[in-house]
């Protein structure tokens, strides 16, 4: 399943609206792609850190999570490097590899970014049950039921895709045609699996139905979806962190705002 | 637009020259139905495949739509208004368990009906527990559907059914895709919830005497979707005997096809020695020594979650064995060198080992039945004079003639099972592996099977088959492999 509920244990962020971690990550990440400057992304996440240790997120999820989204930044990072607006010293010229100074900047920049904005996203949703968040954006959002429940009922059948694509695999080699490439044999399994992804999501709108899904333009939550002190306190803790590193980096002299480039 | 809750019992059902045609059918699937059914009554309505049933039990949960579904005249009425305008007091549960579990949770699940009846939440809790309970499923409100077993599941969508106070709950085949074990786990729970709800129940199922204890009408629709039978269970089945056998109807006490084997001993294709399965490489802790000879039906059983289904996908070559050896005689292998079946090409298997699934749909790659066929004997090479050959011969053999161009996800249950037999025929294998071949047959594909599979065995090739149907072992089994004392408890957490 999707879900990692039960997986960690439980912190300050157990039982926060998801909503609220929604908008949290979504300020951060709001304020921190206006520009690309080290200095407001090195704040951030040093300011984000100090905020999870005090949510007591437990350093051994913080640092299992945060390896994947590393390990993204680092190649983002590595690309910049290689490729990036050449300015300033050239160090080492291949091909149409160029580093200079201006792209280890940017490089840095980028890495200490993507971290900046992915880190919140990744570990305050550490503990999330998709369907509470569901309960949140049709409760407190009140987006339409019909687009959240059905997202939510989706989320569940990507478990179904796995158990499926294996058994396309068993299906595709006792029928004899799976002696291909790899890549050919991938493409027509992938295709497969999209067709019964679309037929399992047919049963599942049938069962739905069956079940009342839509039959009323109003329906009511079983789960309540509480939104007070604790939810906003995250918001401005949020605004918090961007505030202080648009504010570090502006009074150093960094500030780089994207659209003057 | 909502109806009005009323405080429990059941609802009165009625047909008054109802019919129905599916929109881009020439023909109706129901013509002039009249039928009335008591609140509380406790119908089983039998039928042949074709004669209409679930096209009734869509259309009594209100959900055959006549301005986008089909055509429909008459009047078919539940609680004296057309259903769709009852929707709230009719429940549902179809056939495929793991098509009918929407929610992560199981608490959740249950609770998904009466939220959209508008519910109010103070009520919908002790609701889903009362639920939970009248269907003896005593689990933690927060665990994981996906964690449960295929009985498990289908009395969960019955929780979720009665927990919205039906008046009126309908059941396609809730057990056609169920071990023993489950059956019997389901219908006992179909009981306790009819009998504390006093719901009106109309069940379809081909398995009559699993049924019979629990309803006291039986209604027959013949194959033009009229009502040719109807009354007490033993009475109505005593006078209809005949013609439901001949539908597929399987009637309590009705003998087995009489089967003549020559049983000439064969010679050896595989040898299992310490044997282990599964589908991790951790997980195998089977010690199963066997041999697989020609002309021989070995029968595997044992309950769900011993891994029946890896052992069928390890003998097809489709799984590596986790412990032991499986080793292909010489004379079976493509190589001297390559002698376990996991090792071999998708294509050397094709003429050496077959394996047909226990969900055909799992097995199909092509868009019509003919390509289906064709599918193998293409990738072996043959000419297309040879290919056309061997599929117009099974599409006779196999009774799919009609069918040919048709797409094999459209067809019935009993015809996609022929053709996944079918499939694997047209390349000849030496070996045929069926896993759970007569799940949710109706008798008269059970009994083509049952005859079929002697024949193939007779003709000189290998047989396995994975089942749990004792009559299928009885009539069939040369030898048998039992996995009933494996590890079952470990294994059942699987989602398999």
């Amino acid at each position: 399943m999707v879900s990692v509920a039960g997986v960690a244990a439980p912190t300050w962020l157990t039982g926060v609206n998801p909503v609220a971690k929604l908008a949290a990550a979504l300020v951060i990440a709001v304020g921190l792609v206006l520009s690309v400057d080290w200095v407001s992304a090195l704040t951030a996440l040093v300011l984000e850190f100090a905020l999870l240790m005090a949510l007591r997120v437990p350093l051994r999820v913080m640092v299992t999570r945060a390896a994947m989204v590393t390990f993204a930044a680092a190649l983002t990072a590595l690309t910049i490097l290689l490729y990036g607006e050449s300015r300033g010293v050239v160090h080492w010229h291949f091909l149409l590899i160029t580093v200079s100074d201006g792209s280890i900047t940017l490089a840095v920049a980028t890495f200490l970014r993507v971290l900046a904005i992915a880190l919140p996203s990744v570990l305050l949703f550490v503990d999330t049950e998709p369907t509470e968040l569901a309960d949140g954006l049709g409760q407190v959002l009140r987006l339409p039921a019909r687009f959240v429940l059905g997202a939510l009922a989706g989320v569940r059948l990507v478990g179904l895709l796995g158990q499926d694509w294996r058994y396309l695999g068993y299906a595709r080699r006792a029928r004899g045609v799976a002696d291909q490439g790899r890549v050919k044999r991938a493409a027509g399994q992938a295709f497969a699996l999209l067709v019964s992804a679309i037929r399992r999501g047919s049963t599942l709108a049938t069962a739905m139905e069956a079940r009342g899904f839509g039959a009323h333009p109003t329906r009511t939550w079983a789960r309540p979806s509480p939104f007070g002190g604790r939810e906003v306190a995250l918001i401005c803790a949020a605004f918090v962190v961007v505030a202080v590193a648009v504010a570090t980096s502006v009074g150093t002299g960094h500030w780089n705002f994207v659209a003057t480039r | 637009m909502s109806a009005p809750p009323s405080p429990g019992g059941g609802v009165a059902v009625s047909a008054q020259g109802w019919q129905w045609r599916h929109a881009g059918r020439a023909q109706w699937a129901l013509r002039g139905l009249d039928l009335a059914i008591e609140p509380g009554e406790r119908v089983l309505l039998l039928g042949a495949s074709g004669s209409g049933k679930s096209t009734l039990l869509q259309g009594l949960a209100g959900l055959l739509d006549s301005n986008e579904d089909g055509d429909e005249t008459g009047r078919l009425l539940v609680d004296g208004a057309p259903p769709a305008r009852r929707r709230s007091r009719i429940g549902m549960v179809l056939q495929n368990p793991d098509s009918q579990v929407i929610l992560s949770r199981v608490g959740d699940d249950v609770a998904f009906g009466m939220e959209n009846f508008n519910v109010e939440r103070a009520a919908i809790w002790p609701r889903v527990r009362r639920a939970l309970a009248a269907v003896g499923l005593d689990l933690p409100l927060s665990r994981e559907t996906s964690a449960l077993s295929g009985g498990q599941q289908q009395r969960l969508a019955l929780a979720g059914v009665i927990a919205m106070n039906p008046g009126l709950i309908l059941l396609d085949e809730p057990t056609a895709n169920l071990d023993p074990a489950g059956v019997v786990e389901v219908r006992d729970a179909v009981a306790a919830a009819a009998a504390s709800t006093g719901a009106t129940l109309v069940v379809v199922e081909h398995r009559t005497a699993v049924w019979l204890p629990v309803v006291d009408r039986v209604i027959v629709l013949g194959d033009d979707g009229r009502v040719v039978a109807d009354g007490p269970p033993e009475d109505t089945l005593g006078r209809q005997r005949d013609m439901l056998q001949r539908a597929g109807v399987w009637v309590p006490g009705a003998e087995l096809p009489a089967i003549t084997r020559r049983h000439a001993p064969g010679a050896r294709l595989l040898e299992a020695a310490n044997l282990s399965v599964g589908y991790r490489a951790d997980d195998g802790s089977h010690d199963l020594t066997f041999d697989v000879d020609r002309g021989a039906v070995t029968v595997v059983t044992g309950p769900n979650g011993t891994g029946k289904s890896a052992l069928a996908l390890t003998l097809g070559g489709l799984l590596p064995p986790r412990g032991g050896t499986l080793t292909a005689d010489e004379t079976f292998a493509p190589a001297p060198r390559r002698r376990s079946p996991v090792e071999w090409k998708s294509r050397e298997l094709l003429t050496r080992i077959g394996s047909v699934f226990q969900n055909p749909e799992h097995q199909f790659l092509t868009a019509t039945v003919r390509d289906e066929l064709a599918l193998g004997p293409r990738a072996l090479k043959k000419d297309d004079a040879a290919v056309a050959d061997t599929c117009d011969a099974l599409l006779d053999r196999l009774r799919l003639a009609h069918v040919a161009d048709v797409n094999p996800y459209t067809l019935s249950g009993g015809e996609q099972r022929r053709l996944s037999v079918a499939t694997v025929l047209a390349t000849a294998p030496g070996l045929i592996i069926l896993d759970e071949p007569t799940f949710g047959q109706d008798r008269n594909t059970w009994a083509e099977l049952v005859r079929m599979l002697a024949e193939i065995a007779d003709d000189g090739a290998a047989v396995v088959a994975i089942t749990h149907d004792l009559d299928f072992a009885g009539l069939l089994a040369d030898q048998r492999v039992d996995l009933g004392a494996w590890h079952a408890e470990t294994a059942a957490d699987t989602p398999w």
